[in-house]
């Protein structure tokens, strides 16, 4: 699914945020990926939704070589995409069901299919009665969850999150892994940042660590206590 | 080890969900029918929404929009002037007319003579003969000066023909000047010709100067929109870095501003055909009044049904322009970082 081959990418500062990487992720895996600020997660997340172009190296996602996207091809791209983000980026001029229904229309689907669709997606997370609110009123946790809809609405066949517990607390986001589990579960390939060690430990699933730019780890720490 | 083996034939042992997945990914396709119709749905939406959006900061919105407006009826309104100017002074024209002042001791046999012959000459087509006592009458009429002249013991006006010359250029009208003034009879010829032109020079001078100004005013405009918009994509900049991750083409992100660019125009066109209409309301009466005292039935054109669809439309495709400019400018500069 994801193939990161020799990736280099050196920002215009003359900043070093990723060298030599190479990952392979297979479809319908789970993978996080950790290590401290600065290590080159957020580098390595911006890579894969074709936000930043890598400086060296190839990056193939589902088939695509990302090196060879034309800039009028990302959107299209990113469509396959399903992206959660820290602070869930929701728009609060609008209702939770209409955050939801912004990668469907962009991307252009019929009124009838977006509703059917949002409701889906709002269901799965447990906020279909929330759906004419405004995010704004809703708790951190819920509001986590709306992003959370919005990114699989498109039912992508890769989700990315970016520390998608990091204002949380333990319950809620154990509760928010169990949702990224459920997608996981359906085939969907999911690959989560986060620096919550503990969390990421009682997951027992591949962990991906990255330090100063350089993979140092890739395994099943469940398994390797020794880490 | 255990998690490996236990959680692989986790997955493979369910190929339901599996299935569920890739009926997913086929149906994230949408066909070009589909997507015709939804891209059809979201110009209209957001036509809708840009209206919406005007009417939701009334203040700010009315106030682009007047300053777009009260920017295109300076020029509309002097171009208006210009016609109706134009339509007073229809009558003189292009034609220019000969007078031909008669001395006053010629004999009336020998003028009428003069005026056959004239009439004969192939560089003329018309000739009108005007006796003293006639010129005396339409002068009293005319001036109000009658009580003056009745006071006088002979009539102090020259008989006059007018004589309207077939070709307006200038040699044959000076050639036949020429030969006006060569005649026993004649005291003195006035050609009208330089009068005319003047007024046609100084039609030309208006118009283009309108054009000028037209064609700053439109500049102005477009600079206003511009920053209108500017404003409008800064304030939806959260908005646009979203939907350009989830996907969006950046004819999706220029679509609403697009929109806001044509309502901003389209109303300022408006309002300027308003203030325009207004105008010519306010001065319909005075004008009329003076074409009564002048004798003529001279009435103010307002700006009518062509007026109301070029100020509309012009103003609208400079809006849409200006928007153009702003989005071109500043949205490709909105990325996610």
């Amino acid at each position: 699914m994801i193939q990161f081959d020799n990736v280099n990418k050196r920002y215009e500062s003359g900043q070093d945020a990723l060298g030599r990487v190479s990952l392979e992720i297979d479809r319908a895996e789970m993978v996080f990926l950790t290590g401290h600020s600065g290590a080159g997660k957020s580098t390595l997340l911006k890579l894969l939704t074709a936000i930043e172009r890598p400086t060296r190296g190839s990056i193939i996602v589902g088939g695509q070589n990302l090196n060879r996207l034309r800039n009028g091809q990302i959107p299209y791209y990113r469509r396959n995409l399903g992206i959660v983000f820290q602070n869930h980026q929701l728009l609060f001029d609008r209702s939770v069901f209409d955050n939801v229904a912004l990668p469907l229309s962009v991307s252009g689907c019929s009124k009838r299919e977006v509703g059917r669709r949002v409701r889906a997606a709002l269901d799965k997370v447990g906020l279909l009665h929330k759906e004419k609110q405004n995010p704004i009123v809703l708790s951190g946790g819920e509001q986590q969850r709306v992003g959370i809809a919005r990114a699989v609405v498109n039912k992508p066949a890769l989700l990315v999150a970016d520390e998608p517990t990091g204002n949380l607390d333990p319950k809620l986001s154990e509760e928010i892994m169990g949702l990224f589990r459920q997608f996981n579960a359906v085939g969907t390939t999911v690959l989560i940042a986060s620096h919550d060690l503990e969390l990421i430990a009682r997951m027992r699933q591949r962990v991906l660590t990255l330090q100063q730019g350089q993979l140092i780890y890739d395994g099943y720490p469940s398994r390797e206590p020794a880490y | 080890m255990n998690q490996r083996i236990k959680s692989t034939p986790a997955r493979t042992a369910t190929p339901a969900p599996e299935r569920a997945r890739s009926t997913g990914a086929v149906t994230a396709r949408t066909g070009f029918g589909d997507r015709f119709s939804s891209w059809q749905a979201h110009h209209r939406e957001m036509w809708r929404e840009s209206w919406v959006r005007f009417f939701a900061s009334p203040m700010s919105s009315g106030m682009t929009a007047l300053v777009i407006a009260i920017a295109l009826a300076l020029p509309a309104a002097l171009q208006l002037g210009l016609t109706n100017f134009q339509k007073a002074v229809a009558g003189w024209d292009g034609q220019p007319q000969i007078s031909v002042f008669l001395h006053k001791r010629a004999k009336e046999s020998a003028v009428t003579s003069f005026a056959d012959d004239l009439r004969a000459d192939s560089l003329v087509a018309e000739v009108t003969y005007i006796s003293p006592e006639q010129a005396l009458a339409e002068f009293q009429e005319s001036s109000g000066l009658g009580d003056a002249l009745l006071g006088m013991d002979a009539n102090p006006l020259p008989a006059v023909l007018l004589v309207r010359p077939r070709s307006s250029d200038g040699v044959s009208l000076e050639a036949l000047a020429e030969r006006l003034r060569e005649s026993a009879l004649t005291d003195s010829v006035v050609l009208d010709m330089a009068w005319v032109q003047r007024l046609a020079n100084l039609t030309e001078l208006g118009r283009r100067m309108s054009l000028g100004l037209a064609f700053l005013l439109a500049l102005g405009v477009l600079l206003v929109v511009v920053n209108s918009i500017r404003l409008h994509i800064e304030s939806r900049r959260d908005e646009i870095l979203v939907v350009k991750l989830v996907g969006a083409t950046d004819a999706f992100v220029r679509r609403p501003f697009l929109y806001t660019g044509l309502v901003y125009g389209l109303v300022g066109g408006l309002i300027a055909w308003l203030l325009v209409s207004i105008g010519v309301w306010l001065l319909a009466g005075p004008v009329s009044g003076l074409a009564n005292l002048y004798g003529s039935g001279f009435r103010l054109d307002g700006p009518g049904f062509t007026y109301l669809v070029g100020l509309a439309g012009g103003a609208a495709l400079l809006g849409l322009t200006g928007a153009w400019l702003a989005v071109a400018r500043h949205i490709s500069a909105i990325q996610p970082r």
